[in-house]
């Protein structure tokens, strides 16, 4: 689409900027990356009242220009770098009416970079609530530009915006805010000279933030640091002074436009909700509770349009093969590209929930209360109160859960949060869980009250939280950080969620997760189709010779004579050889080749796991009737010992492989995204398959 | 007198810091010398705290609250 003018909304975070961007932009929007950096782009189109269409961009919320995440640093590249293809034409600043002072922080430093911009004072009925009068004539003429109230979530004075974004001045017309020069006298001028730069705040910042922006060329970035030596520059005192200099104007600012009610210490509800929710028993007791609901949810409603999505790709894949002419390229497509797919989209119902979950925490503020409440236990094993939401994810997926763990600052707790959330229990072990479980946990209660295999499997996640928590603890130790952590955080006041943002989140992260996840798995499953399907030499050929032999065509059906080919067939295939390649690796934790094929095949995604056994056992029952894969492991028996091959220590064994191994390609992909090099993903697979092998060997050892 | 020092429910106004780096993280959030600030509540683990300040809640540790000198 070709937009006419450009917009980019700026903005604290909880000061309804996504609402506002949703409620101007409607369905009409597309998610993607800013050029170079793993952040979430989200732009959409809007008609203006005068028949123009503007292009909106939505930058991520901050509180400064100064950021303190990767997220926050991408705002002045966009604003400020005017060869940037997303620089804006004009910026919609949103403040939260109730809290103007510290809102107003952020506006004074996009004004001073000269770019055209509209004020959308948003809250105003929150305001109103707690008595604050704001003079929204003398605001706007006190600062020069044009101010719209609105409410987005009532959606109130979009119209007015449209019209002001349409009527919108190519000039900067604001005011200035603050004697910029005077913070870093002599340099600011210099800066200005030798990069050609018209702008002495855009100067300034370039001296503080030219190590890590993209737009400078090194030669540049280099002859800034000579400058700031030169002028003896300190990058935290010059930010000190400016952001004093800047409450200073704030404070005048407001001094003749907003009257402040003189009894404002009447509690607020918001307290009031605190001292229940945050409460040193029922706080821990509630979320206790709502992690529990949340986990009902994903595991019971979402298992029935798991069902259908896994039944209708059956159908597609069924049908395809009866339409399509039998060959390689069908099978490629049929066996390879369509099975790996649906092996991701079964997973969207779920990451759907959960998402819906935490994006309803997040928006009522009680997610900023869970990470309160949890910081000091966290802190104890090297994690950080906001690890809190990327663990929880990670019993969905841990995909998802490392892309949020960009909200942490502190790149120390951000790389341990990203090491361990692949240890807590995903979604996709549990198919593996509940089958090797009920294969050798007796269905029976303990105490009337509990069922066994009940209690195995909440055994299993509740290890794969200790495993997490003891692993960050060791990170904690190894890791090395100049950075101090902190944790300075904003509780925003609960809200009521909004079911629209709600419905939103559920759509972009289902849709980015099968983006990205989906890319990876097709790739990876093609790969594994060729291993699979193919054979050294003429070792097929001899299989189908044997099996055409009439001793077994007029014995079997042709149904039963098709699943001995094709176990046969996979036996022999580049995935059988290797399978046999490892067994000597993999026969101390109780495994055979068989196994190890489903190792090889669940490699870069746990989920295949299940798949293939029912593959390789389809052999070893009654050929006349075909069993659940379940039956059909039970009753595999070791050809040498004649004992069942899945006794209790080979499932444990395989259970505690399955809970520590790296089976999956998309985590390291989404590993490597966000940190941007190979190093921690390297470290991470090979940690994870130290444990696994431990843990699995130790497990046969002790229950053999 | 510091800012961890204050109980729930007290009020102080801030002075100065003893930290660079933090007073910046904290200026911006509008903790500024000059501000009153309240405790509002204490984490239930005892750690961190939420203070109002210039209308709204923050949530700091402990340790960070010790460098900020009240008057």
């Amino acid at each position: 689409m070709k937009a006419d003018i450009r917009v980019a909304l700026v903005g604290n975070p909880n000061t309804g900027k996504s609402t506002l961007f949703n409620v101007l932009t409607g369905l009409n929007q597309k998610i993607g990356n800013f050029p170079g950096v793993t952040v979430d782009k989200k732009v959409g189109y809007s008609k203006l009242p005068d028949g123009r269409l503007a292009e909106v961009v939505d930058l991520p919320g901050t509180y400064s220009l100064y950021p303190k995440s990767q997220d926050e640093s991408i705002v002045f590249s966009v604003l400020a770098d005017r060869a940037n293809p997303l620089s804006p034409d004009l910026v919609i600043v949103i403040l939260d009416a109730s809290n103007l002072k510290r809102n107003l922080l952020l506006y004074s430093q996009v004004a001073d970079l000269k770019i055209p911009v509209i004020i959308a004072l948003n809250m105003m009925d929150l305001a109103k609530k707690s008595g604050l009068t704001i003079n929204v004539d003398q605001f706007s003429k006190n600062l020069g530009v044009p101010v719209v109230p609105i409410s987005a979530r009532k959606i109130e004075g979009i119209d007015q915006l449209k019209a002001a974004v349409s009527y919108a001045n190519k000039f900067a017309l604001q005011e200035d805010s603050i004697d910029v020069k005077a913070i870093a006298p002599g340099l600011i001028d210099r800066i200005s000279e030798e990069l050609n730069i018209d702008n002495p705040y855009f100067a300034l910042q370039l001296a503080h933030q030219h190590e890590t922006l993209k737009f400078l060329s090194p030669e540049q970035s280099d002859r800034i640091e000579e400058l700031e030596k030169e002028f003896s520059f300190h990058s935290q005192k010059a930010q000190g002074t400016e952001t004093i200099a800047r409450y200073n104007f704030i404070n005048e600012l407001l001094y003749d436009t907003v009257i402040k009610p003189i009894n404002a210490h009447d509690e607020t509800v918001s307290n009031k909700i605190d001292k229940v929710l945050t409460h040193k028993i029922f706080g821990f007791v509630l979320f206790f509770a709502i992690l529990l609901f949340m986990f009902q949810a994903i595991f019971s409603w979402a298992s029935y349009p798991m069902e259908l999505i896994a039944d209708g790709f059956v159908w597609v894949q069924n049908s395809l093969h009866h339409v399509l002419p039998v060959g390689p390229l069908t099978s490629l497509l049929v066996d390879g590209v369509i099975a790996g797919l649906s092996g991701v989209m079964v997973f969207i119902p779920q990451i759907a929930i959960l998402f819906a979950f935490i994006s309803i925490l997040e928006d009522t503020g009680y997610m900023s209360r869970v990470t309160f409440m949890m910081d000091k236990l966290m802190r104890k094993v090297g994690l950080n109160g906001k690890s809190v939401v990327p663990l929880i994810g990670g019993f969905a997926c841990a995909v998802p859960s490392i892309m949020s763990t960009r909200t942490i600052e502190n790149w120390k707790d951000r790389m341990i949060t990203i090491m361990v959330t692949p240890l807590v229990t995903c979604s996709a072990r549990l198919p593996i869980y509940t089958l090797l479980i009920a294969l050798v946990v007796p269905n029976r209660n303990v105490w009337w009250l509990f069922d066994l295999r009940g209690l195995a499997l909440t055994g299993m996640y509740v290890f794969s939280l200790i495993s997490a928590v003891v692993v960050a603890w060791v990170f904690k130790f190894i890791l090395k950080s100049r950075e101090r952590g902190y944790f300075i955080m904003e509780l925003p006041v609960y809200r009521m969620p909004r079911w629209n943002n709600v419905l939103y989140s559920m759509y972009e992260r289902s849709k980015s997760f099968v983006l990205q996840a989906g890319k990876v798995i097709i790739a990876i499953s093609i790969i594994l189709w060729v291993m699979a399907s193919y054979a050294p030499g003429d070792r097929f050929e001899k299989i189908d010779q044997q099996y055409r032999q009439p001793q077994y065509t007029k014995t079997m059906t042709p149904d039963s004579l098709n699943l001995v080919i094709s176990s046969a067939k996979l036996e022999n295939s580049y995935a059988g050889i290797l399978g046999y390649v490892i067994e000597p690796a993999i026969r101390p934790l109780g495994f055979d080749w068989k196994i190890g094929i489903a190792l090889i095949t669940s490699f870069a995604a746990r989920e295949v796991f299940v798949g293939t056994m029912a593959t390789i056992y389809s052999v070893h029952g009654n050929a006349d009737k075909m069993e659940s894969v379940q039956q059909k492991m039970h009753s595999a028996k070791n050809t040498q010992t004649g004992q069942p091959v899945f006794s209790l220590a080979v499932a444990f064994s395989l259970m505690m492989f399955y809970a520590f191994a790296m089976q999956c390609a998309s985590t390291v992909a989404v590993v490597y995204r966000e940190t941007k090099s190979w190093r921690w993903p390297a470290i991470q697979f090979a940690y994870m398959t130290v444990l696994a092998y431990v843990a699995s060997f130790i497990a046969y050892n002790v229950l053999k | 007198m510091r800012l961890s020092q204050l109980e729930v429910g007290e009020k102080g106004i801030v002075k100065e810091f003893t930290d660079l780096e933090m007073s910046v993280k904290l200026m911006e959030m509008g903790c500024l010398p000059g501000e009153e600030i309240r405790v509002d509540r204490i984490a239930p683990l005892g750690d961190p705290i939420a203070i109002n300040v210039s209308g709204y809640q923050l949530s700091l540790r402990k340790r960070e609250a010790s460098t900020i000198i009240l008057q």
